[in-house]
């Protein structure tokens, strides 16, 4: 264990937490923006955080300890995920612990968490919510599987770090395979983080809420680690993608600390970029009517399952 | 008998021949509803009054192919058990919420087998909702309270997964007293809280009260006077319809609609402030014409305004047609069809979307409308779509009407003198606001006192087929389905 692969973990986690809020604010200002609004701060979701955790926590009086522990799980849950993420080195001494069908496993058990401490107080959003929610995640879980699937047999490998090291250090090549697959991943992306066309993150509307409808009686220190947690999950998917589809610009291999010190704007590069594409996408659609989300995910998988056949059929 | 029948028997009301009234028994009370209701009348509003007003009473004002027939049905003793009126729940479905509003206000009671209170909760909050048994069925209650900042409503789903398969709503809390608080002005002040009845239908609602003033005492209103209530009318229509535009389009996922149609109505109001002196126009008309004149310069803004707008909506209203995401949300959702609209008595924006091809400002041609010549927008399809190509529709026509009022507006005084109706005289004013015909009655009292008004919102028809529009529809349509009607809750709840 190098001192060097230490310091890129820790940098790593460091600027996932630190930068999730931040990521989510750009997007936020981005869609501002496009949609000819004037721009909230960019600091305005820290601000949010810092409101929530100064308040009291008010808990419905019937809620088990499940309720409580759900919003730990979920973060601590989208924290280990940002671990073994390459988004600025691809050696990282975390990355033993968990490959990628672990890691859609991680956002899975997030889910399940999330899911049941909705249904657990027992009021008819949480339960709606819940129950979309699963709806979409079973969908959107073939799907990312598959696409990690496309990057493994490329790369011979499932663990995340070095099938991006290795599809960073190989030949420059324009492979269709990861094309299908890229277009499936920004589907799932979608889906997976309550965007438009799936759900509508700025809604006020109960009767359609998904990820929204789940928080409802979550308050203060609950809801501050809960919207931590879904910014996580945002930057997370959004390093997987850059990981698969754009690894350039990480610190691979031995590289050194002049590599890891360039791998931080490049990811900075990345983000505003991937951002203002994400609110450029929600500006364009409208939200699906929830029963097209089943259409919509299984393009996705479709896609991915192109991917697949054209990796297998043409080697490419 | 039939409708001549009706209307040769009864007598036309003060100056106005065009409303005429009838008093009649319990059983003629029902007779004419059928024969009204089978010669295709509707039933425009059903209100009461107690001994307070004289004698307790209840009203019901028909639209005919031969005008308007007011019904009235007095009582002899005072409010109890004896003092019950034939329903007409059968004939005119959303009757039997007005009957309920009725009893809870007045104390007069309709044969109709449904009695649970409407306006008046019961102090524990208690309600018995309409329970739908079944494999799987489960209910969602929501509101009063809501997450957006929107009015109280309460609204008892009873789904299978996402299909509703039943609807409830329970309305009333915003039941305020508005016509009880009438009684303490004259008829000159009851004008101004006849325009804060339902905020965003200021104009009608005050137009409609100075009609049922101003008929009856026989005066002549400035031919500018009524240009310039008919202009009101117009821009209070299309704030309405650009607003309801774009929050159809945001609660799609679509919020560039929003900031867009927003942006076009702020400017409309600020142009209808330089003009008017208020953004939303609610102490505008009063009795015997308007508050005041309008300057050129601001009138010519104006017409400037009015032209931007229609341009700028037929840009948009190309985006949402061509919008496959907006299109795939609107096109069949919440939709009510043209027999089942006129079965429960559709009405206003919501029934021409249904095919319900009934405007006032047409079909009655007042002035100015009889110069104005107002074309009549409709469509068949009766969903979410159709309500919003409809309003799109009306918003173009409402700006070609505002602009020719603009160019083409009469000289002269703005306001004449009101002098005080007779005692025990009563008014009926009508007009076709942004969501509906809005009706007011207004009785006096000797020394110019209000003995009796009541507002009457169109809500009160379409509530009711909001209840039939989401029928198998799925829950996270509803508020979007909801949204196109956009009903009122504090003109319904008074």
């Amino acid at each position: 264990m190098k001192p060097i692969e230490w310091l890129t973990q820790v940098l790593e986690v460091g600027a996932a937490l630190a930068a999730a809020p931040l990521f989510q604010g750009w997007v936020n200002q981005c869609r501002a923006w496009l949609q000819n609004r004037r721009a909230p701060s960019l600091l305005l979701p820290y601000r949010g955080l810092r409101k929530l955790l100064h308040k009291d926590a008010v808990i419905a009086t019937n809620a088990s300890p499940l309720f409580r522990v759900a919003p730990y799980v979920v973060f601590a849950t989208m924290l280990t995920a940002a671990a073994v993420i390459p988004s600025m080195g691809t050696r990282l001494p975390f990355s033993t612990a968990a490959d990628a069908i672990a890691l859609v496993g991680l956002f899975a058990t997030a889910r399940m968490f999330l899911a049941l401490a909705a249904m657990d107080i027992g009021t008819p959003f949480g339960t709606l919510g819940a129950r979309r929610e699963m709806m979409v995640g079973f969908l959107a879980e073939p799907a990312l599987l598959m696409i990690v699937f496309v990057a493994s047999l490329i790369s011979s490998t499932t663990a995340l770090p070095l099938i991006s090291e290795h599809l960073a250090t190989r030949a420059l090549v324009l492979s269709p395979s990861l094309a299908f697959t890229a277009v499936a991943f920004t589907m799932v992306l979608l889906a997976e983080n309550g965007r438009i066309p799936i759900d509508n993150p700025a809604t006020h509307l109960e009767l359609t809420m998904i990820h929204e409808a789940m928080l409802l009686e979550y308050s203060a220190r609950h809801l501050a680690l809960m919207e931590l947690g879904a910014d996580l999950k945002l930057l997370n998917y959004a390093c997987i993608g850059f990981a698969l589809f754009i690894p350039w610009g990480s610190a691979t291999g031995g590289a050194g600390p002049l590599a890891l010190a360039a791998a931080i704007p490049a990811l900075a590069l990345k983000l505003l970029v991937a951002g203002a594409v994400l609110a450029l996408i929600e500006t364009l659609s409208a939200k699906l009517r929830v029963f097209r989300a089943p259409e919509f995910l299984a393009t996705a998988f479709l896609f991915a399952v192109l991917g697949m056949l054209v990796h297998l059929l043409l080697g490419a | 008998m039939n409708l001549k029948t009706w209307i040769g028997a009864a007598a036309p009301l003060a100056a106005d021949p065009g409303i005429r009234r009838i008093v009649v028994g319990g059983e003629d009370w029902r007779r004419i509803a059928e024969d009204l209701a089978a010669a295709g009348g509707r039933l425009l509003a059903l209100w009461g009054q107690d001994a307070g007003a004289g004698y307790p009473a209840v009203f019901a004002a028909y639209a005919t192919a031969a005008g308007l027939l007011l019904a009235e049905l007095p009582f002899e003793a005072p409010p109890g058990d004896a003092s019950i009126y034939p329903g007409l729940q059968d004939l005119f479905p959303f009757a039997s919420r007005m009957q309920r509003a009725v009893y809870d206000l007045y104390g007069l009671r309709s044969t109709d087998a449904d009695t649970r209170p409407w306006l008046r909760h019961a102090p524990d909050g208690g309600y018995e909702f309409v329970r739908v048994e079944g494999d799987g069925v489960h209910e969602i209650p929501v509101g009063p309270v809501h997450a957006g900042i929107i009015e109280p409503g309460h609204f008892r789903f009873s789904v299978v997964g996402e299909k509703v398969l039943r609807l409830e709503e329970r309305l009333g809390f915003t039941h305020k007293g508005i016509e009880r608080r009438f009684l303490d002005f004259d008829v000159e002040q009851g004008c101004r809280l006849a325009a804060r009845v339902c905020g965003d239908s200021a104009v009608a609602y005050s137009w409609a009260y100075c009609r049922a003033l101003e008929d009856r005492v026989g005066v002549e209103i400035p031919r500018r006077a009524n240009w310039l209530r008919a202009l009101a009318l117009e821009l209070e229509r299309i704030a309405n319809h650009l607003g309801d535009l774009g929050a159809l389009g945001n609660d799609a996922g679509f919020a560039f609609g929003l900031t867009q149609f927003s942006r076009l109505k702020e400017g409309l109001l600020r142009a209808t402030e330089a003009a008017f002196g208020r953004r939303y126009l609610l102490d505008t008309i009063a009795p015997g014409g308007v508050c005041g004149d309008l300057p050129a310069a601001a009138g010519a803004a104006l017409e400037r305004e009015l032209a931007y707008v229609a341009a700028e909506t037929v840009a948009l209203r190309d985006i949402y047609d061509e919008h496959a995401g907006l299109r795939d949300r609107f096109v069949g959702a919440g939709a009510v069809a043209p027999e089942l609209a006129a079965r429960l008595g559709l009405t206003g924006l919501a029934g021409r979307a249904s095919g319900q091809a009934y405007d006032l400002r047409t079909d009655l041609r007042d002035a100015p409308y009889d110069e104005l010549r107002a074309a009549k927008c409709g469509a068949e399809t009766g969903d979410v779509a159709a309500r919003v190509t409809l309003r799109f529709d009306e918003v173009a026509e409402s700006c070609r009407l505002g602009r020719r009022i603009l160019g083409d507006l009469p000289a002269g005084g703005v306001r004449t003198n009101v002098p005080p109706p007779a005692a025990d005289s009563l008014g009926i004013g009508i007009i076709e606001g942004w969501r509906g015909p809005v009706l007011v009655a207004l009785a006096a009292a000797a020394g110019g006192r209000i003995r009796r008004c009541h507002p009457h919102d169109p809500s009160w028809q379409n509530w009711p087929a909001l209840e039939h529009a989401v029928i198998d529809n799925i829950v996270p349509d509803f508020p979007l389905i909801n949204k196109s009607f956009n009903l009122a809750y504090s003109g319904h709840d008074l």
